[in-house]
């Protein structure tokens, strides 16, 4: 089945079999392996991506679905220039360790910040709340988040 | 190779589902591609419905309230009308899932799955629903409680999809509660949960009650006696905990993983308690010890 939708800004078109999951897609056929999968089923959010700007789970996303529809993955967001300034915001607040939730918390964070562009730590919380993270006991990533959000000035290129 | 086919409106839907009659419909998928993946069902061809607009959204009619049954439950939790006419549904869908699952999971997908976990359901139940089912050539409605026939069984039958719910828009309570108690707070299946509604009169005197618990039975538990022991009383601990007694005779709850029987059983009784709280934010203490069950 042919599919096409924009990702990461550029539109394509794929051959792919229809039932195929997003992640798998991503990660095996388009070697997009940012995007990482841990439980499978929905529970941990390592696999999010947006998807019209909207944090989705591309393990529970057949191909087909993203017929017209614009996703960004984690590869999607850093430019020429270098990181994403959310990207450094993590890295300057230790809010990375393994790093295996790291895209799907990023993703996550950025879908929250384009809804709300100063949310307050309780909205972070809440927002990220389906990412889990065994590592960092989540205060680094709202802090990088949270100081991304008000100085972001001060990360701006 | 599965197929998998995007339907954008009904006209498109039947015809798939003419040609396909073997299908499995899904409209976010939490709960069907969870299931595929687990190896529970393996449909030959796949119905998607997250592109069918006509089924999305919430619109006034006269006095009721028309829920699309494809409307995502992030959709739901910023709608006025559900904040504003029901906040007791509101708050059962915050505690739903995660974010991210709640932007795809649809109400409709949680009431086709019938769980005895389906957060929706609870307060679905005292709100009063009914359902609009919808086949190529009629439309039925019918009563929540009606179309919800056990763990994981519907009354819907091949070539009918759930078009959407009906709510009365105006209720005649003033009070809501909404508990849920699961091992944390975002990703919790619940253990035992309590959607409640009351009226409470300026005397403080509770005039009607509706309550309704989840995961404490094969499906939604309702105990009219409860409901009618508490109407003419106050919400204070003495009432609250004979209420609870009655609950806990009421619910028929199970050993799994998450909990055993006897601590879904104390915990439906303890959310009674809780109601208190709702109506003058005074918690009252547990009248009585753990039964020995
Ligand atoms: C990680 C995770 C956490 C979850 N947490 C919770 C939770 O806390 N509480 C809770 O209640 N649920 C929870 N769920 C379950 C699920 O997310 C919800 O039940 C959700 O509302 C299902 O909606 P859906 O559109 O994704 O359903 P789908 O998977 O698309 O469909 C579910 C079933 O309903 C049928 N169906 C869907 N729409 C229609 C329709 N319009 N007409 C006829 N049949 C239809 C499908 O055929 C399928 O059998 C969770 C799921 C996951 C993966």
């Amino acid at each position: 089945m042919k599919i096409r939708f924009c990702l990461n800004g550029k539109n394509l078109e794929i051959e792919t079999r229809p039932d195929r999951r997003v992640v798998d897609l991503m990660r095996e056929d388009l070697g997009l392996t940012g995007t990482k999968e841990s439980c499978g089923s929905g529970e941990c959010g390592s696999c999010t991506i947006l998807v019209d700007g909207q944090a989705r789970l591309s393990c529970i996303m057949l191909a087909a679905q993203l017929e017209g529809r614009s996703v960004t993955t984690i590869e999607g967001i850093s430019g020429e220039e270098g990181l994403h300034p959310l990207q450094e915001a993590f890295i300057a607040h230790g809010a990375v360790q393994c790093g295996y939730c790291t895209p799907g918390m990023v993703l996550t964070s950025l879908a929250l910040l384009g809804r709300k562009p100063c949310p307050t730590r309780k909205e972070i919380r809440e927002a990220i709340s389906g990412n889990l993270c065994r590592c960092t006991g989540y205060q680094k990533i709202v802090d990088a988040v949270k100081t991304f959000a008000s100085e972001r000035k001060v990360y701006q290129r | 190779m599965r197929r998998v086919f995007l339907a954008n409106n009904t006209n498109e839907l039947w015809d798939m589902l003419r040609q396909y009659p073997e299908a499995a419909i899904y409209a976010g998928g939490t709960d069907l591609l969870v299931r595929m993946r687990k190896g529970i069902c393996d449909p030959s061809a796949l119905i998607c419905l997250e592109r069918m607009d006509c089924l999305k959204g919430v619109r006034e009619e006269g006095d009721q309230i028309f829920i699309g049954a494809c409307t995502s439950h992030t959709a739901l939790l910023a709608d006025p009308i559900v904040q504003r006419s029901f906040p007791v549904l509101a708050a059962a869908i915050s505690r739903l899932g995660s974010p991210h699952i709640r932007n795809m999971g649809t109400i409709g997908g949680n009431i086709v799955t019938a769980s005895p976990a389906g957060d929706t359901l609870p307060p679905l139940y005292i709100l009063g629903a009914a359902v609009e089912i919808m086949s190529m050539d009629k439309t039925r409605r019918l009563s929540l409680a009606d179309f919800i026939r056990g763990p994981g069984h519907t009354d819907l039958k091949p070539g009918e999809i759930l078009a959407g719910v009906w709510i009365k828009k105006d209720q005649p309570y003033n009070i809501f509660s909404l508990e849920k108690v699961g091992q944390r707070k975002a990703l919790a299946i619940s253990i035992a949960s309590l959607a409640a509604l009351l009226r409470v009169s300026g005397e403080g005197i509770i005039e009607e009650a509706r309550l309704a618990w989840g995961s404490v039975g094969p499906t939604v538990t309702v105990s009219k006696e409860a409901e009618s022991f508490l109407a003419g009383k106050r919400p204070e601990p003495g009432a609250l905990g004979e209420a609870a007694r009655i609950a806990m005779d009421a619910v028929s709850p199970i050993d799994d993983v998450r909990a055993s029987k006897s601590y879904r059983r104390l915990v439906s009784g303890n959310l009674v308690l809780r109601l208190g709280a709702s109506v003058d934010g005074n918690s009252p203490q547990p009248a009585w010890l753990p039964p020995a069950d």
